[in-house]
Protein backbone atom coordinates (compact mmCIF):
# COMPACT_ATOMS: atom_id res chain seq x y z
CA UNK A 1 0.00 0.00 0.00
CA UNK A 2 1.23 3.42 -0.90
CA UNK A 3 1.37 5.38 2.16
CA UNK A 4 1.52 8.73 0.80
CA UNK A 5 -0.86 10.92 1.30
CA UNK A 6 -2.83 11.76 -2.21
CA UNK A 7 -4.66 15.66 -1.97
CA UNK A 8 -7.07 15.95 -5.27
CA UNK A 9 -8.62 19.26 -6.79
CA UNK A 10 -12.39 19.02 -5.03
CA UNK A 11 -14.19 19.82 -8.21
CA UNK A 12 -17.18 21.95 -6.77
CA UNK A 13 -18.88 24.88 -8.56
CA UNK A 14 -15.66 26.86 -7.79
CA UNK A 15 -12.91 24.89 -10.12
CA UNK A 16 -13.58 24.89 -13.51
CA UNK A 17 -12.90 22.92 -16.32
CA UNK A 18 -11.95 22.93 -20.19
CA UNK A 19 -13.76 21.38 -22.69
CA UNK A 20 -10.85 18.82 -23.50
CA UNK A 21 -10.62 18.03 -19.39
CA UNK A 22 -14.18 17.49 -19.30
CA UNK A 23 -14.53 15.44 -22.70
CA UNK A 24 -11.56 13.09 -21.47
CA UNK A 25 -12.79 12.31 -17.93
CA UNK A 26 -16.12 11.34 -19.43
CA UNK A 27 -14.39 9.25 -22.41
CA UNK A 28 -15.87 11.12 -25.67
CA UNK A 29 -15.10 13.77 -28.19
CA UNK A 30 -15.22 16.95 -27.43
CA UNK A 31 -18.27 17.30 -30.08
CA UNK A 32 -20.57 15.57 -28.47
CA UNK A 33 -20.24 17.74 -24.94
CA UNK A 34 -21.26 20.87 -27.59
CA UNK A 35 -24.13 18.75 -28.42
CA UNK A 36 -24.72 18.88 -24.53
CA UNK A 37 -23.96 22.42 -24.17
CA UNK A 38 -26.51 23.00 -26.91
CA UNK A 39 -28.61 21.46 -25.29
CA UNK A 40 -28.97 23.07 -22.24
CA UNK A 41 -27.69 20.31 -20.33
CA UNK A 42 -24.58 21.90 -19.39
CA UNK A 43 -23.79 25.98 -19.09
CA UNK A 44 -20.11 26.81 -19.11
CA UNK A 45 -19.02 30.37 -19.13
CA UNK A 46 -16.84 31.87 -21.81
CA UNK A 47 -18.09 33.09 -24.62
CA UNK A 48 -17.03 30.18 -27.07
CA UNK A 49 -15.52 26.66 -27.10
CA UNK A 50 -12.23 27.66 -26.69
CA UNK A 51 -12.67 29.94 -23.87
CA UNK A 52 -15.24 27.38 -22.39
CA UNK A 53 -15.13 26.57 -18.63
CA UNK A 54 -17.71 24.19 -16.69
CA UNK A 55 -18.15 23.79 -13.02
CA UNK A 56 -17.16 20.77 -11.19
CA UNK A 57 -20.83 19.30 -10.81
CA UNK A 58 -21.12 19.43 -14.72
CA UNK A 59 -18.60 16.47 -15.04
CA UNK A 60 -21.58 14.48 -12.73
CA UNK A 61 -24.42 15.56 -15.68
CA UNK A 62 -21.98 14.79 -18.33
CA UNK A 63 -21.55 11.16 -17.31
CA UNK A 64 -24.63 10.70 -16.62
CA UNK A 65 -26.33 11.59 -19.82
CA UNK A 66 -23.35 9.39 -21.01
CA UNK A 67 -24.47 6.59 -19.48
CA UNK A 68 -28.42 6.99 -20.31
CA UNK A 69 -27.70 7.31 -23.83
CA UNK A 70 -25.32 4.44 -23.91
CA UNK A 71 -27.05 2.27 -21.44
CA UNK A 72 -30.99 2.94 -22.45
CA UNK A 73 -30.44 4.65 -26.01
CA UNK A 74 -31.66 7.70 -24.87
CA UNK A 75 -31.02 10.63 -26.98
CA UNK A 76 -29.83 13.94 -25.77
CA UNK A 77 -32.88 15.63 -25.33
CA UNK A 78 -34.36 12.98 -23.12
CA UNK A 79 -31.25 12.48 -21.19
CA UNK A 80 -32.11 16.59 -20.10
CA UNK A 81 -35.29 15.85 -19.39
CA UNK A 82 -33.98 12.54 -17.55
CA UNK A 83 -31.64 15.14 -15.78
CA UNK A 84 -33.69 17.24 -14.66
CA UNK A 85 -36.08 14.78 -13.24
CA UNK A 86 -33.51 13.28 -10.94
CA UNK A 87 -32.37 16.80 -9.96
CA UNK A 88 -35.84 17.52 -9.09
CA UNK A 89 -36.47 13.77 -7.42
CA UNK A 90 -33.05 14.42 -5.39
CA UNK A 91 -34.75 17.56 -4.12
CA UNK A 92 -37.67 16.39 -3.07
CA UNK A 93 -36.07 13.03 -1.56
CA UNK A 94 -33.84 14.99 0.60
CA UNK A 95 -36.77 17.17 1.74
CA UNK A 96 -38.76 13.77 2.27
CA UNK A 97 -35.77 12.72 4.84
CA UNK A 98 -36.22 15.39 6.84
CA UNK A 99 -40.01 15.16 6.61
CA UNK A 100 -39.51 11.55 7.94
CA UNK A 101 -37.47 11.83 10.65
CA UNK B 1 -17.82 -21.08 -9.93
CA UNK B 2 -21.45 -20.89 -9.93
CA UNK B 3 -23.94 -21.50 -12.79
CA UNK B 4 -26.39 -18.24 -13.79
CA UNK B 5 -29.59 -19.03 -15.07
CA UNK B 6 -29.80 -15.91 -17.91
CA UNK B 7 -33.59 -16.33 -18.23
CA UNK B 8 -34.35 -16.25 -14.75
CA UNK B 9 -32.34 -12.95 -14.60
CA UNK B 10 -34.40 -11.66 -17.45
CA UNK B 11 -37.44 -13.02 -16.22
CA UNK B 12 -38.15 -14.42 -19.37
CA UNK B 13 -39.20 -17.77 -20.93
CA UNK B 14 -36.39 -20.30 -22.39
CA UNK B 15 -38.45 -19.95 -25.19
CA UNK B 16 -38.75 -16.54 -25.38
CA UNK B 17 -38.63 -14.84 -28.75
CA UNK B 18 -35.57 -11.66 -29.20
CA UNK B 19 -38.18 -9.30 -29.49
CA UNK B 20 -39.30 -10.55 -25.98
CA UNK B 21 -36.09 -10.85 -24.67
CA UNK B 22 -35.28 -6.75 -25.72
CA UNK B 23 -38.23 -5.74 -24.39
CA UNK B 24 -37.38 -7.65 -21.16
CA UNK B 25 -34.11 -6.27 -21.00
CA UNK B 26 -34.53 -2.56 -21.60
CA UNK B 27 -37.57 -2.68 -18.66
CA UNK B 28 -34.90 -4.23 -16.29
CA UNK B 29 -31.93 -1.76 -17.61
CA UNK B 30 -34.04 1.48 -16.78
CA UNK B 31 -35.50 -0.74 -13.40
CA UNK B 32 -31.75 -0.93 -12.16
CA UNK B 33 -29.83 1.85 -14.09
CA UNK B 34 -27.37 2.95 -11.41
CA UNK B 35 -28.14 6.86 -12.02
CA UNK B 36 -31.81 6.51 -12.05
CA UNK B 37 -32.44 3.47 -10.04
CA UNK B 38 -32.88 3.64 -6.13
CA UNK B 39 -33.32 -0.14 -6.01
CA UNK B 40 -30.55 -1.65 -3.41
CA UNK B 41 -27.78 -3.41 -5.73
CA UNK B 42 -28.67 -1.60 -8.55
CA UNK B 43 -25.45 -1.48 -10.07
CA UNK B 44 -24.91 -5.65 -9.32
CA UNK B 45 -28.35 -5.88 -10.90
CA UNK B 46 -27.94 -3.71 -13.54
CA UNK B 47 -24.51 -5.81 -14.06
CA UNK B 48 -26.17 -9.07 -14.08
CA UNK B 49 -28.89 -8.42 -16.36
CA UNK B 50 -26.63 -6.45 -18.65
CA UNK B 51 -24.25 -9.79 -18.99
CA UNK B 52 -27.51 -11.72 -19.57
CA UNK B 53 -28.66 -9.87 -22.47
CA UNK B 54 -25.39 -10.06 -23.85
CA UNK B 55 -25.88 -13.57 -24.26
CA UNK B 56 -29.45 -14.15 -24.72
CA UNK B 57 -29.70 -11.10 -27.29
CA UNK B 58 -26.72 -13.02 -29.67
CA UNK B 59 -28.55 -15.93 -31.68
CA UNK B 60 -25.03 -17.73 -31.61
CA UNK B 61 -24.39 -17.74 -27.84
CA UNK B 62 -28.02 -18.16 -27.10
CA UNK B 63 -27.39 -21.22 -29.01
CA UNK B 64 -24.52 -22.44 -27.34
CA UNK B 65 -25.51 -21.27 -23.49
CA UNK B 66 -29.29 -23.46 -24.40
CA UNK B 67 -27.24 -26.64 -25.43
CA UNK B 68 -25.56 -26.37 -21.91
CA UNK B 69 -28.69 -28.21 -20.71
CA UNK B 70 -31.79 -27.37 -18.90
CA UNK B 71 -31.13 -29.03 -15.69
CA UNK B 72 -29.06 -26.35 -14.23
CA UNK B 73 -29.98 -24.59 -11.20
CA UNK B 74 -28.53 -21.09 -10.85
CA UNK B 75 -25.91 -20.63 -7.83
CA UNK B 76 -24.96 -24.60 -8.81
CA UNK B 77 -21.54 -25.14 -8.65
CA UNK B 78 -20.63 -25.54 -12.49
CA UNK B 79 -17.48 -26.42 -14.54
CA UNK B 80 -18.11 -25.93 -18.29
CA UNK B 81 -18.00 -29.24 -20.06
CA UNK B 82 -15.12 -29.98 -22.24
CA UNK B 83 -15.47 -28.85 -25.59
CA UNK B 84 -18.76 -27.56 -24.76
CA UNK B 85 -18.71 -24.78 -27.66
CA UNK B 86 -17.86 -27.47 -30.60
CA UNK B 87 -19.45 -26.92 -33.55
CA UNK B 88 -20.52 -23.68 -32.72
CA UNK B 89 -19.34 -20.68 -34.63
CA UNK B 90 -18.73 -17.23 -32.94
CA UNK B 91 -18.55 -14.24 -35.65
CA UNK B 92 -16.17 -11.93 -34.80
CA UNK B 93 -13.70 -13.68 -32.79
CA UNK B 94 -15.78 -14.90 -29.81
CA UNK B 95 -17.74 -12.01 -28.83
CA UNK B 96 -18.59 -8.61 -28.59
CA UNK B 97 -17.19 -6.74 -25.79
CA UNK B 98 -19.55 -4.61 -24.33
CA UNK B 99 -19.24 -4.04 -20.52
CA UNK B 100 -16.97 -7.31 -20.84
CA UNK B 101 -15.00 -6.48 -17.89
CA UNK B 102 -18.21 -6.31 -15.43
CA UNK B 103 -19.12 -9.68 -16.12
CA UNK B 104 -19.16 -13.03 -14.03
CA UNK B 105 -16.30 -15.98 -13.49
CA UNK B 106 -19.08 -17.71 -15.72
CA UNK B 107 -19.54 -15.64 -18.30
CA UNK B 108 -16.07 -15.57 -18.68
CA UNK B 109 -15.73 -19.64 -19.19
CA UNK B 110 -18.11 -19.57 -21.79
CA UNK B 111 -17.60 -16.86 -23.81
CA UNK B 112 -14.01 -15.63 -22.63
CA UNK B 113 -12.45 -12.25 -22.27
CA UNK B 114 -13.26 -9.30 -23.77
CA UNK B 115 -11.61 -5.40 -23.95
CA UNK B 116 -11.57 -3.60 -21.38
CA UNK B 117 -15.09 -1.74 -20.40
CA UNK B 118 -17.29 -1.40 -17.71
CA UNK B 119 -19.56 1.01 -16.45
CA UNK B 120 -17.44 2.21 -13.93
CA UNK B 121 -14.33 0.40 -14.92
CA UNK B 122 -11.86 2.41 -17.44
CA UNK B 123 -13.77 2.92 -21.45
CA UNK B 124 -11.11 1.68 -24.02
CA UNK B 125 -12.55 4.14 -26.87
CA UNK B 126 -10.47 2.94 -29.99
CA UNK B 127 -7.15 1.41 -30.63
CA UNK B 128 -4.67 3.75 -31.29
CA UNK B 129 -1.16 2.83 -30.49
CA UNK B 130 -0.73 6.12 -28.53
CA UNK B 131 -3.07 7.03 -26.05
CA UNK B 132 -3.12 9.16 -23.00
CA UNK B 133 -4.22 6.34 -20.27
CA UNK B 134 -7.71 6.39 -19.36
CA UNK B 135 -9.49 8.08 -16.40
CA UNK B 136 -11.29 6.24 -14.08
CA UNK B 137 -14.16 6.81 -11.51
CA UNK B 138 -15.18 5.44 -8.37
CA UNK B 139 -17.40 6.56 -5.84
CA UNK B 140 -16.25 6.53 -2.13
CA UNK B 141 -18.56 6.44 1.53
CA UNK B 142 -17.21 8.92 4.30
CA UNK B 143 -18.89 10.21 7.14
CA UNK B 144 -20.53 13.60 7.42
CA UNK B 145 -18.05 14.36 10.49
CA UNK B 146 -15.49 13.92 7.37
CA UNK B 147 -16.96 17.02 5.61
CA UNK B 148 -16.61 19.09 8.76
CA UNK B 149 -12.66 18.59 10.32
CA UNK B 150 -11.41 17.33 6.63
CA UNK B 151 -9.74 13.87 7.22
CA UNK B 152 -7.77 11.21 5.57
CA UNK B 153 -9.09 8.17 4.82
CA UNK B 154 -7.97 4.75 3.23
CA UNK B 155 -9.60 3.62 -0.32
CA UNK B 156 -9.63 0.11 -1.64
CA UNK B 157 -9.81 0.17 -5.60
CA UNK B 158 -10.52 -2.24 -7.81
CA UNK B 159 -9.62 -1.69 -11.46
CA UNK B 160 -9.55 -3.95 -14.85
CA UNK B 161 -6.14 -3.79 -16.22
CA UNK B 162 -4.67 -5.32 -19.65
CA UNK B 163 -1.78 -7.19 -18.28
CA UNK B 164 1.79 -7.14 -20.98
CA UNK B 165 -0.13 -10.28 -22.49
CA UNK B 166 -3.07 -8.36 -22.77
CA UNK B 167 -5.09 -10.34 -20.71
CA UNK B 168 -7.59 -9.03 -18.16
CA UNK B 169 -6.86 -8.89 -14.47
CA UNK B 170 -8.23 -7.12 -11.42
CA UNK B 171 -5.99 -4.68 -9.51
CA UNK B 172 -6.53 -3.55 -6.48
CA UNK B 173 -5.07 -1.11 -4.92
CA UNK B 174 -5.34 1.38 -1.77
CA UNK B 175 -4.90 4.78 -1.98
CA UNK B 176 -4.91 7.62 1.18
CA UNK B 177 -6.56 10.42 -0.14
CA UNK B 178 -6.95 13.46 1.50
CA UNK B 179 -11.29 14.38 2.15
CA UNK B 180 -10.94 18.34 1.80
CA UNK B 181 -13.19 20.24 4.59
CA UNK B 182 -16.42 20.98 2.90
CA UNK B 183 -17.11 18.31 0.74
CA UNK B 184 -20.77 17.93 -0.46
CA UNK B 185 -22.76 15.28 -1.56
CA UNK B 186 -22.06 13.95 -4.95
CA UNK B 187 -19.00 16.35 -5.20
CA UNK B 188 -16.18 14.75 -6.65
CA UNK B 189 -12.34 14.87 -6.44
CA UNK B 190 -9.98 14.94 -9.36
CA UNK B 191 -6.85 12.94 -7.86
CA UNK B 192 -4.24 13.56 -11.27
CA UNK B 193 -2.04 10.64 -12.54
CA UNK B 194 -4.01 7.97 -10.85
CA UNK B 195 -5.75 6.17 -13.86
CA UNK B 196 -4.49 3.64 -16.11
CA UNK B 197 -1.06 4.25 -17.92
CA UNK B 198 -0.87 5.89 -21.16
CA UNK B 199 0.81 3.93 -23.80
CA UNK B 200 3.56 4.99 -26.45
CA UNK B 201 4.69 7.80 -24.03
CA UNK B 202 1.48 9.70 -23.76
CA UNK B 203 0.78 10.81 -19.67
CA UNK B 204 -1.38 8.35 -17.13
CA UNK B 205 -5.35 9.09 -17.04
CA UNK B 206 -6.54 10.13 -13.45
CA UNK B 207 -8.86 9.33 -11.14
CA UNK B 208 -12.08 10.94 -9.95
CA UNK B 209 -13.48 9.81 -6.72
CA UNK B 210 -17.42 10.30 -6.56
CA UNK B 211 -18.08 11.16 -2.91
CA UNK B 212 -21.39 9.87 -0.98
CA UNK B 213 -22.08 10.26 2.96
CA UNK B 214 -22.66 7.48 4.89
CA UNK B 215 -26.63 7.74 6.41
CA UNK B 216 -25.84 9.20 10.00
CA UNK B 217 -28.34 8.65 12.89
CA UNK B 218 -29.55 11.83 13.46
CA UNK B 219 -28.28 14.37 11.08
CA UNK B 220 -29.97 14.64 8.20
CA UNK B 221 -28.51 16.50 4.88
CA UNK B 222 -29.69 18.75 2.55
CA UNK B 223 -26.77 20.23 0.24
CA UNK B 224 -24.94 21.91 2.49
CA UNK B 225 -27.13 22.10 5.28
CA UNK B 226 -27.94 19.93 7.78
CA UNK B 227 -31.29 19.22 9.95
CA UNK B 228 -31.94 17.55 13.21
CA UNK B 229 -35.12 16.71 14.67
CA UNK B 230 -35.14 18.15 18.00
CA UNK B 231 -37.78 16.76 20.59
CA UNK B 232 -38.96 19.07 23.41
CA UNK B 233 -41.48 19.10 26.06
CA UNK B 234 -44.90 20.94 25.99
CA UNK B 235 -43.84 23.48 28.34
CA UNK B 236 -40.21 24.19 26.94
CA UNK B 237 -42.01 24.95 24.00
CA UNK B 238 -45.08 26.97 25.20
CA UNK B 239 -43.09 29.00 27.90
CA UNK B 240 -39.47 28.95 26.78
CA UNK B 241 -36.24 27.40 27.22
CA UNK B 242 -32.56 26.44 26.71
CA UNK B 243 -32.13 23.24 25.58
CA UNK B 244 -28.77 21.53 24.61
CA UNK B 245 -28.47 20.11 20.88
CA UNK B 246 -25.66 18.28 19.55
CA UNK B 247 -23.64 19.74 16.13
CA UNK B 248 -21.26 17.41 14.49
CA UNK B 249 -18.23 20.40 15.68
CA UNK B 250 -20.00 20.80 19.27
CA UNK B 251 -22.94 20.73 21.44
CA UNK B 252 -24.45 23.75 21.69
CA UNK B 253 -27.13 25.91 24.03
CA UNK B 254 -30.12 26.41 21.94
CA UNK B 255 -32.88 29.18 22.94
CA UNK B 256 -36.33 27.86 22.58
CA UNK B 257 -38.74 31.11 22.27
CA UNK B 258 -41.57 30.81 24.11
CA UNK B 259 -44.65 29.77 22.71
CA UNK B 260 -43.18 27.33 19.65
CA UNK B 261 -45.41 25.24 17.73
CA UNK B 262 -44.21 21.67 16.95
CA UNK B 263 -42.35 21.86 13.73
CA UNK B 264 -41.01 25.09 14.50
CA UNK B 265 -37.73 25.36 12.39
CA UNK B 266 -34.69 27.29 14.31
CA UNK B 267 -31.56 28.06 12.19
CA UNK B 268 -28.40 28.66 13.41
CA UNK B 269 -26.51 30.21 10.79
CA UNK B 270 -23.46 29.31 9.26
CA UNK B 271 -23.62 25.74 11.48
CA UNK B 272 -23.65 23.51 8.60
CA UNK B 273 -21.04 21.80 6.35
CA UNK B 274 -18.30 24.40 6.32
CA UNK B 275 -17.57 26.10 2.46
CA UNK B 276 -17.87 29.64 1.23
CA UNK B 277 -20.35 30.29 2.03
CA UNK B 278 -21.14 27.69 4.97
CA UNK B 279 -24.55 26.36 5.05
CA UNK B 280 -27.32 26.20 7.61
CA UNK B 281 -27.88 24.25 10.62
CA UNK B 282 -31.67 23.61 11.50
CA UNK B 283 -33.73 22.39 14.56
CA UNK B 284 -36.80 20.78 13.97
CA UNK B 285 -38.92 21.29 17.10
CA UNK B 286 -41.09 17.66 17.98
CA UNK B 287 -43.22 18.11 21.12
CA UNK B 288 -43.04 14.67 23.03
CA UNK B 289 -45.80 14.34 24.92
CA UNK B 290 -44.95 12.87 28.69
CA UNK B 291 -46.63 9.50 29.25
CA UNK B 292 -49.40 9.21 31.47
CA UNK B 293 -48.29 6.15 32.94
CA UNK B 294 -48.39 7.58 36.25
CA UNK B 295 -51.27 8.43 39.06
CA UNK B 296 -49.44 11.79 39.21
CA UNK B 297 -49.03 12.21 35.35
CA UNK B 298 -53.02 11.10 35.07
CA UNK B 299 -53.72 14.00 37.17
CA UNK B 300 -52.17 16.23 35.74
CA UNK B 301 -53.66 15.57 32.16
CA UNK B 302 -57.01 15.51 33.91
CA UNK B 303 -56.61 18.80 35.31
CA UNK B 304 -55.40 20.60 32.40
CA UNK B 305 -58.65 18.90 30.74
CA UNK B 306 -60.42 20.59 33.43
CA UNK B 307 -58.90 24.00 33.18
CA UNK B 308 -57.58 24.75 29.89
CA UNK B 309 -59.65 25.62 27.52
CA UNK B 310 -58.42 24.13 24.54
CA UNK B 311 -60.28 22.35 21.31
CA UNK B 312 -57.32 21.49 18.82
CA UNK B 313 -60.34 21.20 16.01
CA UNK B 314 -61.59 24.37 16.22
CA UNK B 315 -60.29 24.92 12.72
CA UNK B 316 -61.82 21.80 11.36
CA UNK B 317 -65.18 23.49 12.61
CA UNK B 318 -66.05 20.87 14.99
Amino acid sequence: MNKDILTGLLLDEECSLTLSELSRACAVHAEWVVELVDEGILEPSGRDATHWRFSGPSLHRARTARHLQQDLGINIAGAALVLDMLNEIEILRARLRILEQ
Amino acid sequence: MEFRDYYKIMGVKKDATQDEIKRAYRKLARKYHPDVSKEQDAEKKFKEVGEAYEVLKDPEKRAAYDQLGTNWKAGQEFHPPPDWDAGFEFSGGGFTPGDASAFSDFFESLFGHGGVGGFTGAQQTGTHFQARGQDHHAKVMIDLEDAFHGATRAITLHAPELDTEGHVRTRERTLNVQIPKGIKKGQQIRLTGQGSPGMGGEGTGDLYLEVEFRPHPFYKIKGGDLYIELPVTPWEAVLGAKVKVPTPTAIIDLKIPAGSASGRKLRLKGRGIPGKPAGDFYTVLRIALPPGDTQQAKEIYREMEQKLAFNPRAKLGV
